[in-house]
């Protein structure tokens, strides 16, 4: 009954290859973006942009980035805490240092710098594959972190060792600072979040992304087909850099206003990131979304819930919390190995023939 | 599933919406993670006393009290949760107990008008009331807190330790990195060499700090810790055999739960405090009838008394000071937070008032003014006794170098001012 592809004729090779080839998930999709463009902005406020729409948004960044370099290029990375606080310090000291200069400039170039470093670092993964990677990434986590906390021309000297974001505007609406109103931040970083969406589902639609998957799948094999590894596994490097320095950048300017890079940017972010791209599911831009949604606004509703519904007392809330969100990311991966994406991806086949399913 | 999701938070978030006409506090605690030895104190002590004025006065000036606890695990990103959750219906006072938290709210709060109180943490600089309009931290700082420390090495070396090496093992984070710039300008002063030993979050490992303490053999150390930090400190130090009393912790590094895990070693450790300790106060024979005998009690019931409880009654009891100040200079019971700001900025404690409150002698007498939102600077240096499981009031209040400090706080606000914009205020 949904998804009914009855009627729904393609007569071009592009109609064919859209995205959302089926005409109701495509209507499904520009309904979203309506809503998300035109509805939201007007009903939020400070609460749902702080507690809900900016952490999902910007984490969704930071998923997209990561499954880039994770889902579909096979390079496992436990560095990106490390990479959003390049993005963050990057944004930070463009900010201070050229106050004149667009915000929306800053955030892109933070994007840039975070790619060239994340290349950087990407150069062990010519000669190390998975577990070996991982460390070497994992190393990348702790050396920048120590930088930033250690080297105190990064946070301009500050006693405190906090980087705070001056306000800045665009369009003339402030949308970092105290008075940023809330539906400035989220389009904000709406804006950005979509962008970088398309960017990345057609690059890995794209000759990047097969030659991404190549690798993956199989990097002998990929390099006799002609596949560059040394090109193929540092571009995801810088592409991936690109979209998780951009994350650190909103996540600091926008987001949070001030951090530190301890514990703004620590290793658990980093398996956050890494836990929200595999119960999405790995090479998928849907499931990006789908993680990041998981991980940042389960927790945010079981509290209101257990605490706001039930009154429950807040440590016994917060441990329950842990219990539930644990629990479920154990059954829904032996329920769904593949993520969430993927049991959407089941969701959509059985309604397509649904009620008759024979 | 997204849309159901939103609107099973929509449902709730309106289900939580509390009544209004009441004073409503916020006691952002943590009871869960690696700081939750600590919060756990604090939090039962801010809620007992908000719970006495309840059950024993009917509130404040005729008003309940509505407290709302919010669990922030000591997380900035949770804090932030917690803040925008709770700040409508009039939310008077924000006590973050966190110093990552605290520079966050500094700008959101100002911008929403809702006065902070970050009582002995923070941002320093906020004691300038001239930059910080809704922020207070007296009755004491970071900075007094390294100034005191400073000067009890010299009273105990007879003001001369030109001779001496400090270390300073502390939290790498904003709030261990508070004291140094302090201890530097000291060090410039008396003449001690300085060594910085930072550990990172959360604290557990803590060998290779002690290793070099253990190798260049500091005359003393100075200890930023929270949370579990705090007992591998002082577990390390009892194991490389460090004096320990010449191993002084911040009043933060300071309560019971840090030193009992090392035993009877951890005997003679210091740590400084703003105020009293102990439960031998008429107050807690009040606690015990009205809160603990009617099962009111905040958390497990069992910290009453110990060195974190009594600052979280201490915080409360100043707020709710703070409150009844709002309501003699407005004329109206149910205050607002911008009058609340006032009552904050009109504060003065009294040996008088304390005594009436059941707590004689218990802090320092102090009064805010427009211009100085930090208090004194009066401290004290407790020393844990392990037979007796109690930490000790060793020395009297004595004011920090407010020389030193002084210039330091104009500085540093200052510059604040000028980064942001703030016109000066108190002219």
């Amino acid at each position: 009954m949904f998804y009914r592809e009855a009627g729904d004729f393609k007569t071009s090779y592009q109609e064919d290859s859209q995205t959302f080839p089926i005409k109701f998930d495509r209507y499904r999709y520009y309904a979203v973006l309506i809503a998300a463009f035109a509805v939201v902005p007007f009903l939020i406020n400070d609460y749902w942009v702080n507690a809900v729409f900016l952490p999902f948004l910007i984490y969704s960044i930071a998923a997209i980035g990561l499954n880039i370099l994770v889902g579909y290029c096979g390079q496992v990375s436990l560095g990106t805490g490390g990479f959003m606080a390049v993005g963050a310090y990057a944004c930070y000291k463009l900010m201070t240092g050229f106050p004149e200069v667009s915000i929306l400039i800053h955030v892109i170039l933070a994007g840039g710098i975070t790619a060239a470093v994340c290349v950087l670092f990407g150069l062990p993964s010519l000669r190390i594959k998975g577990f070996y990677l991982a460390v070497a990434t994992l190393a990348a986590q702790f050396f920048l972190v120590w930088l930033f906390n250690r080297v105190s021309w990064f946070y301009n000297y500050s006693a405190s060792g906090q980087i705070t974001a001056p306000e800045t505007q665009v369009l003339g609406h402030a949308v970092t600072g105290p008075e940023t109103a809330p539906w400035a931040a989220y389009l904000f970083c709406l804006v950005f979040t979509v962008a970088c969406a398309l960017l990345a589902r057609n690059l890995t639609r794209g000759m990047a992304g097969r030659k991404w998957m190549a690798i993956r799948d199989m990097d002998i094999a990929a390099e006799i087909i002609g596949v560059n590894p040394l090109k193929a596994k540092l571009s995801a490097f810088a592409i991936s850099g690109f979209f998780v320095g951009i994350s650190g950048a909103l996540f600091f300017a926008v987001y949070l206003g001030a951090v530190e890079v301890g514990e703004a940017f620590g290793i658990n972010k980093s398996f956050l990131v890494l836990f929200m791209v595999i119960i999405g599911g790995l090479g998928s831009i849907f499931g990006s979304f789908a993680g990041a949604a998981f991980l940042v606004l389960l927790p945010v509703l079981l509290k209101n819930v257990l605490v706001g519904g039930l009154g429950w007392p807040t440590d016994l809330a917060a441990h329950l919390e842990f219990i539930i969100v644990g629990g479920l990311i154990i059954v829904f991966l032996i329920a769904e190995p593949h993520g969430l994406a993927q049991l959407w991806r089941v969701a959509k086949e059985k309604l397509r023939l649904w009620p008759f399913p024979h | 599933m997204k849309m159901k999701l939103f609107g099973a938070i929509m449902a709730t978030a309106m289900a939580a919406a509390p009544a209004l006409a009441e004073l409503k506090v916020v006691d952002t605690s943590y009871r869960t993670g690696p700081y939750a030895a600590n919060g756990i104190p604090f939090s039962d002590g801010y809620q007992d006393y908000f719970t006495l004025l309840n059950e024993r006065d009917g509130g404040i000036g005729g008003e309940m009290i509505n407290l709302v606890e919010c669990e922030t695990g000591y997380n900035t990103e949770k804090g932030v949760e917690c803040y925008e959750s709770t700040k409508g219906g009039g939310s008077l006072v924000y006590q973050p107990l966190s110093t990552g938290i605290t520079y966050q709210l500094i700008p959101k709060a100002t911008a929403d008008g809702i006065p902070l109180h970050t009582m002995g943490y923070g941002r320093t600089s906020a004691k300038n009331g001239k930059v910080f309009e809704w922020v207070f931290n007296y009755p004491a700082n970071y900075w007094d807190g390294a100034s005191h420390a400073v000067t009890h090495i010299l009273n105990e070396n007879d003001g001369d330790i030109s001779d001496k090496t400090i270390a300073l093992v502390y939290h790498n984070s904003a709030y261990g990195k508070e004291p140094i710039r302090t201890l530097e300008k000291l060090s410039e002063k008396h003449g001690y060499d300085l060594t910085l030993l930072p550990v990172d979050h959360p604290g557990q490992e803590q060998k290779s700090q002690w290793l070099q303490i253990r190798r260049e053999k500091p005359d003393y150390v100075i200890m930023w810790g929270w949370g579990v930090m705090n007992q591998v400190a002082i577990q390390e130090a009892v194991n490389i055999r460090f004096p320990m009393e010449n191993f002084i912790g911040i009043w933060w590094s300071g309560s019971e739960n840090d030193v009992k895990p090392a035993g009877d070693r951890a005997n003679g450790y210091k740590a400084l405090t703003f105020h009293n300790l102990g439960s031998d106060y008429p107050v807690y024979d009040d606690i015990q009838k009205y809160v603990v005998e009617a099962g009111k009690a905040a958390g497990a019931g069992d910290q009453i008394g110990t060195v974190l409880y009594n600052r979280g009654m201490y915080a409360a009891m100043l707020a709710a000071e703070a409150i009844k100040t709002a309501q003699e200079i407005h004329g109206t019971a149910a205050i607002t937070p911008a009058q609340m700001r006032d009552g904050m900025e009109n504060l003065e404690m009294t040996e008088e008032k304390m005594a009436a409150l059941g707590l004689p002698n218990f802090g320092p007498e102090f009064k805010v003014s427009c211009e100085n939102h930090g208090g004194n600077g009066y401290g004290a240096v407790s020393q844990w006794n392990a037979e007796a499981g109690e930490f000790e009031l060793i020395t009297d209040y004595y004011q920090s170098d407010q020389e030193v400090l002084q210039a330091l706080v104009e500085e540093d606000s200052m510059a604040f001012a000028e980064e942001n914009g703030i016109e000066l205020r108190c002219q």
